[in-house]
């Protein structure tokens, strides 16, 4: 400090603030501060002023005005004549509804193929290789038009419809099964079906307190599925069938009636779904090779069956290196599914990014509901990841 | 006893070399312990023959022994043969690679994709020789295609709308794989730094990229940027895109090297500091060599995807082998053709993704070797 001070009058006050550690970090984040605030001052001056050049003004109004467009897979009513609000949840609800549906494809898809990449049987193996390596080195906007490709160009027309037993049709466009018209009496059915899982996580907890106590094993899992599916399925026929199933039939060049799934979605959901799954599988059979082998001999030391010990050894310690990278698969899918506007599936980026921006001229409102609504989601995976990820953490002293 | 009784003593050294217990080795073992040897094995084993046998000679006879190969169009592939019509290929093959560009100045486009190779080799072969020259060079190439392919300097100048197929692919690539690393390097360094501010942005930017697709800032890129430039100013569609391209995969590259940075033990920092390197010194010469080093292969991960990545713009209408593909299904002489398209394009990203993943997998061997104690 002494030879600081000696030579501190020969130096100008800039150059000892320099010097100085903590002064110029302050120094530094002053300066970036500025710069950031700049940068972006001059971006909004740039905004206000083109949008006012233009005469258009910043406001979210249009949402309320009628979209005049039609959206053709929608899952809440909707017509030309709601307004972009409304198709921009119907965006929403279909981008929810294929990564919610690609994302539990994906996963049963990868587990199915990180095991069969584990297996001793060489053909397999090998085969779940190639299908591995083609899948993950092809980018997914070939797959989505490559799948989407072969539904409309391959698949028959009505007329020649793929039967499957005069109930549901394949055709190329779209898969026309029999739709579910509930009567009242179903939701007794489903209330037993919303009592069983309770049921269940209670008869768990039960299960596994009577067992640290006492060592006394119940068979929980047959118990719990003949709580959620046995039990439903019995009251189902008991109360007399209370679904009637509209069965689609040919009419002119299409079906009627029906549920119709359409080809947009099932393309990009078997396209995300078959991808994604590739990069799953790899997930999954490097948290399986993790888990060291030792612990499995030691629960087949203790007695433990094979099966058990799946169950209760290596997956449980699997799971914890499987999870994160899941996680980012997961919004890998998510973030994809916005690849929909290339074969025209109307999800967020096809509606409010998509028809209503080209309609309004309301580009950066329109923009910013897209990106905010993807951070909103992907925030939103990210969070129920890690609190699950949290849960299933090994607890350390 | 009498098994005993017949072996014959040798004196110790002397015992002829046996042919290994039968069972133990050769083919018929081999089929037994990989393919037979339970149950369960066995039905796995029918189900992928029965998948082999489904899948492979119909995709063969499609792709090779029935396609057609010449011809001028579409009916003049299906009078020929009934499976895939490869024909368009080679009529198309100019734009598949130059795109629009001028066919008196594609010796530009044929030179710059000489220089890759040239450039590539030295990154990727540490014992080549001339390596310091190469690598300067390899640093110096993105600047010369860059000159090449745009013109100017005693070039004639080609507009960027005429870019396309392979080339554009290359051109995104390259550019995207050289910026994004010293940009994401940055932004590392900035998410790992002391200073709260500069930590915060760097936070505030990789989280927010990491967020939304990347299709959606290429819209933004197609449709809102050009809002934010001062008024009368616009700069080109491709600079653009290569720019979202290059923020885009910048933020994946910093949290690849943010994992590699914090891999380094604290010490090592500390010892920088206490032997009086200054921050960028000791970052420099100590950290980042090491921290870099354990990142490669997720490194080349994030290049593979960016440039599988790559075929994403045609979304907002730039013609890359997709969109070219796509724009020659439209035609009168290629309409109907589809499956083709998409196998093509397949083929090539599969090539040259594969032969990158396969590098980034013999790096991780060579540098697992190196860390082993």
């Amino acid at each position: 400090m002494s030879t600081a001070t000696v030579t501190a009058d020969q130096r100008n006050v800039i150059s000892r603030m320099w010097n100085d550690k903590e002064n110029r970090s302050v120094i530094i984040q002053i300066i970036a501060f500025i710069a950031i605030l700049a940068f972006f001052g001059f971006m909004g001056r740039n905004a206000v002023l083109n949008l006012e050049a233009l005469g258009k003004g910043f406001s979210f109004d249009f949402l309320f005005q009628p979209a005049s467009y039609d959206i053709n897979q929608t899952l809440i009513e909707y017509d030309s004549r709601s307004p972009h609000l409304r198709a921009t949840i119907v965006g929403i609800i279909n981008t929810l509804l294929v990564a919610v549906c690609g994302i539990i494809l994906a996963t049963i898809l990868g587990f199915i193929l990180g095991v069969l990449r584990l297996s001793n049987n060489w053909i397999t193996n090998r085969l779940a290789y190639v299908y591995i390596e083609y899948v993950r080195n092809v980018p997914v906007l070939v797959h989505i038009l490559m799948v989407h490709g072969f539904i409309v160009h391959t698949l028959p027309i009505p007329k020649q419809a793929i039967n499957f037993g005069d109930a549901a049709f394949l055709t190329n466009r779209g898969l026309f099964s029999p739709k579910p018209l509930f009567e009242p009496l179903f939701w007794i059915v489903f209330g037993l079906f919303v009592a069983g899982i309770i049921f269940t996580i209670w008869f768990r907890r039960y299960a596994k307190r009577v067992q640290d106590s006492t060592g006394k094993q119940y068979p929980v899992f047959w118990i719990s599925l003949a709580a959620i599916i046995g039990l439903p399925f019995l009251s189902y026929f008991i109360l007399g069938s209370p679904i009637e199933w509209q069965i689609p039939y040919l009419k002119g060049f299409n079906f009627k009636d029906g549920l119709v799934i359409r080809p947009e979605f099932i393309a990009l959901w078997l396209a995300l779904s078959l991808y994604t799954a590739a990069f799953i599988g790899e997930n999954v059979r490097a948290g399986i090779l993790a888990v060291n082998y030792g612990q499995t001999e030691a629960a087949s030391a203790l007695g433990v069956s094979r099966g058990r010990t799946l169950s209760l050894v290596v997956i449980p310690q699997a799971l914890r290196v499987i999870i994160p990278p899941l996680t980012s698969q997961y919004l890998n899918l998510t973030k994809n599914s916005s690849l929909a506007i290339a074969i025209g599936y109307m999800d967020i980026v096809a509606t409010i990014g998509g028809i209503s921006l080209n309609q309004t001229g309301r580009e950066m409102e329109c923009m910013i509901i897209v990106l905010l609504l993807y951070l909103v989601i992907s925030l939103l995976i990210s969070a129920s990841m890690n609190w699950y990820n949290k849960r299933i953490k090994i607890v350390e002293r | 006893m009498t098994d005993q009784m017949k072996t014959k003593q040798y004196v110790p050294g002397e015992h002829p070399d046996m042919p290994p217990p039968a069972g133990i080795s050769g083919p018929v073992a081999w089929v037994k312990n990989n393919l037979l040897s339970s149950p369960l094995n066995v039905v796995l084993t029918v189900i992928s023959l029965w998948a082999l046998y489904k899948i492979v000679p119909g995709s063969l006879e499609w792709m090779f022994f029935d396609a057609a190969y010449t011809g001028k169009d579409r009916n003049e592939c299906l009078a020929k043969a009934g499976g895939a019509c490869w024909a368009f290929v080679g009529e198309r093959f100019e734009l598949f690679t130059y795109g629009f560009y001028p066919a008196e100045e594609r010796w530009r486009v044929n030179l710059a994709f000489i220089l890759l190779p040239i450039a590539l080799i030295p990154i990727l072969w540490d014992k080549c020789p001339f390596r310091k020259i190469g690598i300067w060079f390899a640093i110096a190439y993105p600047f010369i295609a860059g000159w090449l392919l745009l013109g100017g300097f005693g070039l004639e100048s080609v507009p960027t709308d005429k870019f396309g197929g392979f080339m554009l692919t290359l051109v995104i690539g390259v550019t995207g794989i050289t910026f994004s690393l010293p940009i994401g390097i940055l932004l590392a360094l900035g998410r790992m730094s002391n200073l709260p501010i500069i930590r915060m942005f760097s936070v505030c930017f990789i989280e927010f990229i990491r967020g939304v697709p990347l299709i959606t800032l290429l819209f933004v890129a197609s449709t809102m940027l050009s809002y934010f430039l001062p008024p009368g100013t616009s700069f080109d569609l491709l600079l653009r895109v290569l720019i979202m391209v290059t923020l885009f995969a910048s933020a994946y590259m910093a949290e690849v090297i943010r994992g590699g940075l914090q891999a380094i033990p604290k010490g090592q920092t500390e010892a920088a500091d206490s032997m009086g390197l200054k921050y960028w010194q000791s970052m420099r010469l100590i950290v980042l060599p090491q921290a870099l080093k354990i990142s490669i292969p997720g490194i080349v991960n994030t290049f593979i995807g960016l440039y599988k990545d790559s075929v994403l713009v045609i979304v907002i209408g730039l013609l890359d082998p997709l969109g070219i593909g796509r724009a020659s299904v439209a035609t009168t002489e290629w309409g109907g053709l589809s499956t083709e398209i998409y196998v093509f394009v397949a083929i090539f990203f599969f090539i040259s993704c594969f032969a990158m993943s396969r590098y980034s997998l013999y790096l991780e061997r060579k540098l697992e070797t190196s860390h082993k104690r």
